[in-house]
């Protein structure tokens, strides 16, 4: 087993080589932003063309460095130190990449995004001409914490991991604090949890270690079935063992025994690159027994659970880990007393605990005074550190930012998202997934802000904004999300099952201009009931997006039940939504089919 | 038959103890059996439930609730394309109906030939390329109704 000096040092070695520029160091982004855009097959004929060219070289996959609108995305460290970016590379670009990059040094290409050149002294030739990436606002006004090596490090490299810091705060937590000292630190960080609910998390810790029972667990959050949102899957891609050390000091802190990461299976790229990064944490004593030296002994798996978004529900959660239905238990009890298989277990969501090795190695302080702070006297949290933001839809560099808290959304959406992609006038914003809620473009001046997110009606939740221009109809938004949510509910609670029923029926009448004034009562009805009445958060929020798209868009809705029209002609199209909520096939074989 | 059907529950018997995760539970055995045969057949539930001691009802209560599992092979190729709200707003609607049209189907399921099923996603987790389709596990974004059926049509040539 290694003392952290020693895996420092040599993780040390490995890095300097890396950027010696002896090779040519070429690392592309394969999270599912770039495989999305081909670069699977960009990264093949990468090798092919190198080779042919008799060029030795280092490549790397990695994760996303955020900026999704410039997949696939070709990063080529040269001998200098000098790191050149392409964009939207393809295929048939690669022989001229390689002239303009390795083989000429000319840099003029027409793909070229930009260059980083800390380490290269300013005389280098035309140097000052050449784009620096970091003036790229997708990258300018991003503050990375959680997010600090996605892109950068390959996450399938432990040693790139622990280069950049990494595991220095687990040997200080479990070497040098008391867990109440790690809990006191995060507690003090003001950090909150990133699944939804903005729960404090140093606060949720502490319920786990009132119970002394030598099982306990801590799971992690992966499900992210929220459409519009992927820095979840985004974190497992680029930066596995970032996540993996907050879990184990999570574990640590909250005296448990072991730790379970729970993905939607299907999600191959952040699945085998956790699966990878928890063998290579055993291999090196990471987890397992006796870590660090400290005496504190971690466990952690993998758990996967089927197609269903309320599998993400803590409850429903443990269901899942249990091998059951994911449906939603009755509580009390709470999961502290009584989570998966019995035992006490505390959830956080993935974001919450990548930002705990770094809130341990800077100390609380640093963490609080970045975002929106809060105020003890006046009893408000705050919201401190970064936020996550997932920003796709009508939007001209769609991305997955870090940006500090507090940031306006126009910021977001003008300095960094660049603007609508179509140029037309920005019309809605769909934020915080299908639970969430819409806002319109005169609430750009919100901030990214738990609190203040909320009392506009809409949620900060996970991170997602959607955003649509004029021509976009908020009823046939909203229809969309509500069939979401109607597939989706597990069916245990009447309340969410007919209700969800109910509203997808009247949102798809109003759709059609079949609808009359009286639906806008009704659906308030139903929708009321449904938040009353459900057993957990899917039912209870699930008329939230309804609720704020009439708050803004009330016009919209007139329209199509007044005049019976839509107002931007944009919901002609035959609703589509699956017919079968439930697997499918089974008709056929309770007939007696196959 | 009788044969067949032994040689069967072997194979499955092999797959569900060839699983690697330190936790084994029902959730984990089907979907190590849909990994392996594209479906869950028959027999694997029976064999499931011996395999993990519960019993049958059990066994089919989860099989029945989470919508990646079928109960039926599906066709040669999976076609999944995402429906989700940013995919929505970047024209998966038109998408999904123009390919549903070309491939003689009204909604999921199997193309006559069965070289395709069709499956609708909640979302493929790649939004900022959307609109996104996935074609046997490949992701491919920015998708339009033409460069699918061109994708499509290299796999079944008389679409
Ligand atoms: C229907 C439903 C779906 C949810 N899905 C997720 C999810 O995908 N990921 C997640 O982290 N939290 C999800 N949550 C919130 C979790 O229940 C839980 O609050 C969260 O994981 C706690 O983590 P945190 O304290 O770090 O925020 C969901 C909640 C509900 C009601
Ligand atoms: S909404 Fe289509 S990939 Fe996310």
């Amino acid at each position: 087993m290694l003392h952290y000096t020693d895996l420092k040092e040599l993780a040390n070695d490995k890095w300097l080589e890396l950027n010696s520029g002896n090779k040519p160091w070429i690392r592309v982004g394969t999270a599912i932003c770039g495989k999305a855009a081909g670069a699977d097959y960009v990264l093949d004929k990468l090798k092919i063309v190198l080779s042919e060219l008799n060029i030795d070289y280092i490549i790397d996959e990695v994760g996303c460095l955020g900026i999704c609108f410039a997949e696939p995305l070709v990063d080529i460290t040269l001998e200098n130190g000098r790191r050149v970016f392409y964009k939207n590379v393809s295929v048939d670009d690669i022989n001229t990449i390689i002239d303009d990059s390795i083989v000429e040094n000319k840099f003029n290409h027409s793909s070229l995004l930009g260059i980083l050149t800390s380490n290269v002294d300013n005389n280098a030739i035309g140097e000052n001409d050449l784009p620096d990436l970091n003036e790229l606002p997708g990258i300018k006004y991003q503050k990375k914490i959680a997010l600090s090596n996605a892109g950068n490090v390959s996450p399938f490299d432990l040693y790139h991991y622990v280069s950049q810091g990494g595991y220095l705060a687990l040997n200080k937590a479990v070497n040098h604090m008391t867990p109440d000292e790690v809990i006191k630190e995060v507690s003090d960080s003001g950090l909150r949890g990133r699944g939804g609910a903005a729960f404090p998390t140093g606060f949720k810790w502490s319920f786990l270690v009132k119970s002394d029972n030598p099982s306990k667990y801590v799971l992690c959050n992966c499900e992210e079935g929220d459409p519009g949102a992927y820095n979840d899957k985004g974190i497992l891609e680029s930066d596995p063992f970032k996540l993996l050390e907050g879990l184990t000091i999570a574990g640590y802190a909250t005296r448990s025994s072991n730790g379970i990461v729970f993905i939607r299976h299907g999600h191959d790229g952040p699945i085998d690159r956790m699966e990878n990064a928890i063998k290579r944490a055993y291999d090196e004593g990471l987890l397992g027994k006796n870590i660090f030296d400290s005496g504190f002994d971690f466990d952690v798996e993998i758990s996967l659970t089927g197609e269903s978004y309320v599998a993400g529900e803590e409850s429903a959660l443990m269901e899942s880990i249990e091998g059951k239905r994911s449906q939603p238990r009755f509580r009390p009890p709470f999961p502290a007393q009584f989570g998966v298989w019995g035992k006490p277990s505390n959830i956080n969501n993935v974001k919450t605990l990548t930002y705990v090795p770094d809130i341990i190695s800077n100390g609380s302080n640093w963490f609080a005074n970045i975002g929106v702070q809060g105020n003890k006297e006046k009893k408000i949290q705050g919201s401190t550190g970064t936020a996550i933001v997932c920003l796709s839809g009508n939007i001209k560099f769609p991305g997955l930012y870090e940006v500090p808290m507090g940031l306006s959304l126009r910021d977001v959406i003008y300095k960094i998202g660049g603007g609508t992609a179509s140029g037309k006038e920005l019309k809605v914003l769909q934020t915080g997934g299908p639970l969430g809620g819409v806002l319109d473009s005169n609430s750009l001046d919100i901030h990214l802000d738990f609190d203040e997110m909320k009392s506009a009606g809409a949620i900060l939740g996970s991170g997602g904004i959607i955003v649509g221009d004029i021509e976009t109809c908020v009823v046939d938004l909203t229809r969309v999300l509500v069939a979401f949510c109607q597939y989706e509910s597990c069916g245990k609670c009447f309340p969410c099952r007919l209700g969800m029923e109910q509203i997808l029926e009247i949102t798809e009448r109003m759709v059609k201009c079949e609808s009359s004034e009286y639906d806008l009562e009704l659906i308030k009805n139903v929708g009321q009931n449904m938040e009353k009445a459900s057993l957990c958060g899917h039912g209870q929020l699930g008329y939230g997006p309804i609720r704020s798209a009439l708050k803004y868009f009330e016009s919209d809705f007139k329209s199509h039940i007044i005049d019976k029209k839509c107002p931007t002609g944009s919901c002609v199209q035959p609703m589509i939504s699956p017919k079968n909520t439930r697997p499918y096939g089974i008709l056929q074989i309770n007939k007696g089919g196959e | 038959m009788q044969i067949d059907n032994d040689r069967f529950r072997e194979e499955i018997n092999k797959e569900l103890s060839s699983q690697t995760r330190p936790t084994i539970t029902v959730l984990s055995s089907l979907l190590a059996i849909q990994d392996k045969f594209g479906y869950i057949p028959e027999l694997a539930i029976d064999v499931i439930a011996q395999y993990t001691e519960h019993t049958i009802n059990e066994v089919w209560g989860v099989a029945s609730f989470y919508p990646n599992f079928r109960f039926t092979k599906p066709g040669e190729n999976m076609l999944e394309i995402c429906w989700g709200p940013t995919c929505h707003l970047a024209g998966s609607s038109k998408i999904l109906n123009d390919i549903q049209e070309a491939l003689g189907l009204d909604g999921e399921g199997e193309t006559i030939n069965n070289k395709f099923t069709l499956k609708y996603n909640t979302c493929l987790g790649a939004c900022s390329q959307a609109p996104v389709i996935s074609i046997n596990h490949d992701f491919i974004g920015n998708s339009t109704s033409e460069s699918v059926l061109e994708k499509l049509s290299k796999i079944d040539p008389k679409l």
